[in-house]
């Protein structure tokens, strides 16, 4: 079969495809989100607070924060394994070979993400806001939410990226969730696994979906920001 | 209105071991309009932040006629800073104080003042510099400050919007409001002032009287400086403070 028969059978796959590519895109999306929430719930106050305060070990967190950017899949996999074998100190949970792990495994890859980049949008905010605020009698903390809200456009596209990335994540989850159908099977790993079986539409079809979900999500960051320039904003 | 003015005594201030304001002393008068000169870098716009409390010295001590509760104060920087609302809400934020109820109608108050009704709506980040420094100005008016401070606020405009933030800043002062401004423009301090302070590699070396200081002042630095700037003397030049 040739590349264009390949990439036209992929397309048809799609429009095809019954239950399981739902379920597939369902549980992708649904750990992705998850991680990406609680990287963020997680991640801007962090970020928020190396960006405005002052403190011992400042420099060494953000390095470390930073370092902790490109950290590999398969290491933060391979970590987050140990830590939820049944031998490890979380085995007790059970939590193996599920979504959670999943979850887990994509968060601690996440958040360094979403600490990094808000913290250098905080700081750029911060040096443009900070005094005048101050000035206003408005103590640091205090100031938190109006630079939340000043940032809003920033950290929208921060967050969008750290969903960019979960999203196409493979190495973590395939180590913590064990590509198991219907239990944990995202899109990627299914594209993984029909590929090594030489299932290449199948695969090239999960794959075309990977890919409108990322244009969707670049689509999404250059709303905001068109929006933001629009209202004002700017970054 | 005023409870208290400004007093140094010996304060210092460093930045990674460097000192850059050295031991000043210096007690300003009730509601007076003191303009602040000197060549760039000398500390002009860290003595004003530190009276202002956004910085805090290393040494010595600043108070307010003897007390340490700051008066009601603002300050204006030479590049206003506007949150991203419009025109109305970011004199609404500044008033965070007051009772919720008073917020628009102080704000709407300001803009009149000011002659900015009709961008009252408008996002104040896309406001040309003319008119975010001109709603700098109405919302430091909006706060009712017994000091206000300004940081060079007209180093980047027009002819225009000089003139106009010069009368916005007269009209504060006349109504009782004391003014601590720093200043490149000579020309706009001998309008403005009624006493200067000159400060120079981060001490204050004179504090004189407007017209004293224009034609009499108390050091060669200050003299030089004028002279530099004008191209032309003082009428007297006084060495009372090098004595060379």
């Amino acid at each position: 079969m040739s590349d264009s028969q390949t990439f036209l059978s992929a397309f048809l796959l799609i429009f095809q495809w019954g239950g399981d590519l739902w379920e597939i895109i369902g549980l992708s999306l649904r750990v992705s989100l998850s991680s990406v929430a609680i990287s963020t719930l997680l991640g801007l106050p962090l970020g928020a607070l190396l960006a405005v305060r002052r403190f011992r070990g400042h420099h060494a967190i953000t390095i470390l924060v930073n370092t902790m950017m490109s950290l590999p899949p398969v290491v933060v996999g391979l970590f987050v394994y140990v830590l939820l074998s049944r031998s490890g100190p979380l085995g007790v949970f059970g939590l193996l070979y599920t979504p959670s792990a999943m979850v887990i495994a994509q968060t601690v890859l996440i958040t360094p993400i979403v600490v990094a980049l808000s913290r250098q949008h905080f700081q750029q905010e911060w040096e443009r806001v900070g005094e005048q605020l101050r000035s206003f009698n408005i103590g640091t903390m205090s100031a938190l939410p109006t630079l939340f809200w000043e940032t809003r456009a920033a950290l929208t596209t921060v967050v969008l990226a750290g969903f960019g990335r979960a999203i196409a994540e493979i190495g973590a989850v395939m180590i913590v969730g064990g590509n198991i159908d219907h239990l944990t099977r995202v899109m990627t790993t299914a594209i993984a696994l029909e590929t090594s079986k030489g299932n290449l539409e199948l695969a090239m079809a999960l794959g075309i979906v990977l890919l409108v979900l990322a244009l969707l999500v670049n689509v999404a960051v250059h709303l905001v920001s068109h929006w933001s320039s629009v209202r004002g904003g700017g970054k | 209105m005023t409870t208290g003015s400004p007093s140094l005594n010996n304060v210092r201030f460093s930045i990674n071991g460097t000192e850059l304001l050295k031991g000043l002393n210096l007690t300003l008068g009730k509601g007076s309009f003191t303009v602040v000169l000197g060549p760039n870098g000398s500390g002009k716009s860290l003595f004003l932040r530190l009276c202002h409390g956004l910085l805090q010295p290393d040494n010595g001590e600043l108070s307010w006629n003897g007390s340490q509760t700051r008066p009601p104060q603002t300050m204006v920087f030479q590049n206003p800073v506007m949150l991203r609302r419009s025109a109305k809400e970011n004199i609404m934020y500044a008033l965070r104080n007051c009772p919720k109820a008073e917020r628009a109608e102080r704000a709407q108050q300001a803009l009149r003042w000011a002659g900015l009704e009709s961008i009252s709506e408008r996002m104040a980040t896309v406001l040309s510099g003319g008119q975010q420094q001109r709603l700098a100005i109405a919302r430091a008016w909006a706060l009712k400050p017994e000091i206000l401070f300004l940081d060079e606020p007209t180093a980047s405009l027009d002819p225009g919007a000089c003139d106009y933030v010069e009368e916005h800043v007269k009209t504060m002062h006349e109504s009782g409001i004391q003014v601590l401004m720093s200043t490149h423009n000579l020309a706009q301090a001998r309008r403005l002032a009624q006493q200067i302070i000159y400060i120079q590699d981060g001490r204050i070396m004179a504090h004189q009287p407007v017209e004293e200081f224009f034609t009499q002042p108390s050091c060669d630095e200050a003299y030089e400086f004028i002279r530099r700037e004008f191209a032309i003397a003082p009428v007297t030049k006084i060495k009372t403070v090098s004595g060379t």
